[in-house]
């Protein structure tokens, strides 16, 4: 029986069809294999994109044709106080929100490297934040900063007896932003240590008893063997929390709307607001094209700044 | 370089102990292997020495100084991993640099000493490129010049040569020996290839289950193992073992008498386990009739595996050997190199 069954196929071979001959061709093949892939990136991607870029040139509105404007709108953005300020909190938000997820992160993922009890399950409780959808999180922000029922105020006002009144997280500007700061950290947390964790196993533990045995400190440790040999994964990590963290939309657009008067607000929300409550697509289009250029130069200056490691690359080198 | 001493040095890993009391003393300048089946204990002992393990018991003394309670870095000893455990992110010349910098040395300082290990260990081409840039062999001998640069006391080695091939490892290990016969230093060196023990070291130390089975140079574990594991652990290919009687001035097993060795007592009728060493066989007319089973000829030697009444027994003759499969040679052991050991116990008799 086992026999058979090669022969029979031996046998089919010759009788192929056009079909199948046009199957064997390489040229034809690479073309009906790539198609799906090509097909769904332009259909969701390229052509959402292209026609982003597109309204960004025209004074399209909701519900109305639109004109090719040229540069107008960017032109007007540039005389806009409520836009430059929100590039200045977008810029603000990103860096303090990134530069708190990876301080926390790296503190929590090098006490996670070192066998704690339960590890496997701190492990899984710290990837909550994570798992949590956004807007449930951000409801839970919501009460968090409540001005009347905040539990923070309630500890530190009620019980504590720290504070003579509650705190308006939300309703003053500077409190506002540092608020959606703290809620983007804990949500980014997660993500930058458990990555970190990964790229923390992958140094062999022989490496720190060497170095031990060179008579490294542990602070030296960690700055001649853990932080160079991090680098790598950090900068990729990096680049992906920073695009993140610059482009975010719903935690802030779920906690404060951009509010009071525009103080929170960031480019991804300034674009939706213009664009759909406010009816200018083109302006808002315009808002979004401009965070373009902000995301390629942090992901060149990470590219560049932080991945390319020589002794990475084992080029030959006499 | 420095004396050291190891005095019932006890290790468990929680409830399971893993070395059971082991004492050895080393020597100022001495070579010192560490031998023993896989899991006997060996690296731990050696990372013991180093500190990178805690002494749950027992004393270790690195120079006259008791070193229980001093952290790696004040022990004044280097090590050399199995997996090299070489930075990769530093050139060979970072790397071997690296404790010296630590230790706050001039650049003038650190260069001169790093050039110096790179003419012993021939690395001069290859100070800048980086570990992943370099063959096993050549990682190897940057592990030890990381080590050498440091100019300890003590040089620690846990089985640096397993990841070579062959005749890597052969030229290594004529370099490790010359290092040694260099620098005079102490060195304690972990390994489970009996070959390599046997031509390196000044001191061979054999391990089994946590416990020392015997300390000695390497020859003198050849001619007079004290026990059985050792005798069986130390040569290759391995000692025969047969298990018999002593009755009327003969060992008796199988159905045939070996002569004793020279010096074994009187002890007729007692129950022993008589060794002979596979080169210790010789062809001789008249002597024990063996049934011919596999012939190995390696070129040198040749191996033969026969029959001699009911025990199998591996002889390695200098002289070619026509005798096929099947066939009857005559053999006879060397009695004078024989071997008696107790059945009960494994301890040597004569
Ligand atoms: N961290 C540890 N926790 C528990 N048991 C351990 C630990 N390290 C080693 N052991 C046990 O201790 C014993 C000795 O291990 P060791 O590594 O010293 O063996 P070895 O003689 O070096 O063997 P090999 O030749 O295979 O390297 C082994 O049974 C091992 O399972
Ligand atoms: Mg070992």
């Amino acid at each position: 029986m086992d026999v058979a069954a090669p022969a029979l196929i031996l046998r089919r071979r010759p009788e192929a069809g056009r079909l199948a001959r046009l199957f064997d061709n390489k040229t034809f093949l690479i073309c009906a294999c790539l198609t799906p892939a090509i097909g769904l990136l332009v259909v969701f991607l390229a052509y959402p994109l292209g026609l982003g870029v597109w309204l960004a040139f025209t004074d399209t509105q909701i519900g109305g044709g639109g004109e090719y404007v040229g540069i107008e709108n960017f032109v007007s953005l540039a005389h806009d106080p409520v836009f430059l300020k929100t590039v200045f909190q977008t810029i603000f938000y990103t860096a303090v929100a990134t530069a708190g997820k990876f301080a926390l992160g790296l503190w929590l993922a090098l006490l996670l490297n070192h066998a704690l009890p339960f590890s496997s399950i701190i492990r899984a409780i710290i990837l909550l934040p994570w798992i949590v959808p956004t807007v449930l999180s951000a409801i839970a922000f919501w009460w968090i900063y409540d001005p009347q029922f905040s539990i923070i105020s309630y500890v530190l006002v009620d019980r504590l007896h720290l504070l003579a009144h509650n705190i308006d997280f939300l309703g003053t500007p500077w409190h506002a932003r540092f608020s959606l700061i703290a809620a983007n950290i804990w949500r980014g947390i997660p993500f930058v240590a458990i990555s970190l964790l990964a790229g923390l196993q992958t140094i062999s533990p022989s490496l720190y008893e060497a170095a031990m045995l060179d008579g490294a400190s542990p602070w030296q440790r960690f700055r001649f063997v853990t932080a160079p040999m991090l680098m790598p994964i950090l900068a990729v990590v990096l680049t992906f929390s920073v695009l993140f963290t610059f482009s975010d939309f719903q935690l802030v657009y779920a906690i404060t709307r951009g509010g009071p008067f525009d103080t929170t607000q960031l480019m991804a929300t300034l674009a939706f607001q213009r664009g759909i409550p406010g009816g200018q697509l083109g302006e808002g289009a315009a808002i979004a094209v401009a965070m373009i250029p902000f995301l390629v130069a942090s992901t060149l200056f990470s590219y560049f700044a932080l991945s390319r490691r020589k002794w990475q690359q084992g080029e030959a080198n006499e | 370089m420095a004396h050291v001493s190891i005095r019932q040095a006890r290790k468990s890993f929680g409830a399971t102990q893993i070395l059971h009391g082991v004492s050895v003393e080393v020597e100022d300048g001495e070579f010192v292997i560490l031998v023993g089946p896989s899991g006997c204990g060996k690296s731990t002992l050696l990372r013991m020495i180093a500190g990178l393990e805690n002494i749950s018991g027992g004393e270790i003394a690195i120079g006259g100084r008791v070193v229980n309670d001093v952290p790696p870095k004040q022990r004044d000893i280097a090590m050399v991993f199995q997996n090299y455990a070489l930075y990769p992110h530093m050139t060979v010349r970072d790397n071997m640099a690296f404790s010296l910098k630590l230790a706050g040395a001039t650049r003038v300082e650190i260069e001169e000493h790093v050039q110096r290990a790179a003419r012993i260990l021939d690395l001069a081409p290859l100070l800048a490129r980086y570990p992943r840039q370099l063959s096993g062999g050549q990682r190897q001998r940057v592990a030890m010049g990381r080590a050498i640069v440091r100019d300890p006391q003590v040089f620690l080695f846990d089985e640096p040569l397993s990841n070579l091939d062959a005749k890597l490892r052969v030229q290594m290990r004529a370099e490790i020996k010359e290092l040694h016969q260099r620098l005079q230093s102490t060195i304690i060196y972990v390994t489970h290839d009996q070959i390599e023990a046997m031509t390196m070291a000044d001191k061979i130390v054999v391990m089994q289950a946590g416990r020392v089975e015997q300390v000695g140079a390497p020859l003198e574990l050849y001619d007079r193992p004290a026990n059985r594991f050792v005798a069986g652990f130390i040569g290759s290919p391995a000692m025969n073992f047969l298990a018999g009687r002593i009755a009327d001035g003969a060992f008796h097993a199988g159905g045939a008498a070996w002569p004793l060795p020279n010096a074994a007592g009187g002890v007729n009728g007692a129950a022993v386990v008589y060794g002979i060493r596979p080169e210790h066989m010789m062809l001789s007319p008249g002597g024990l009739r063996a049934t011919v089973q596999v012939i190995e000829p390696t070129g040198s030697e040749t191996h033969v595996i026969a029959r001699v009444g009911s025990a199998s027994l591996v002889c390695a003759f200098r002289e070619r050997v026509a005798a096929r499969p099947g066939e009857t040679i005559e053999v006879l052991p060397n009695p004078a190199l024989a071997h008696l050991f107790d059945e009960q116990t494994g301890n040597r008799l004569n």
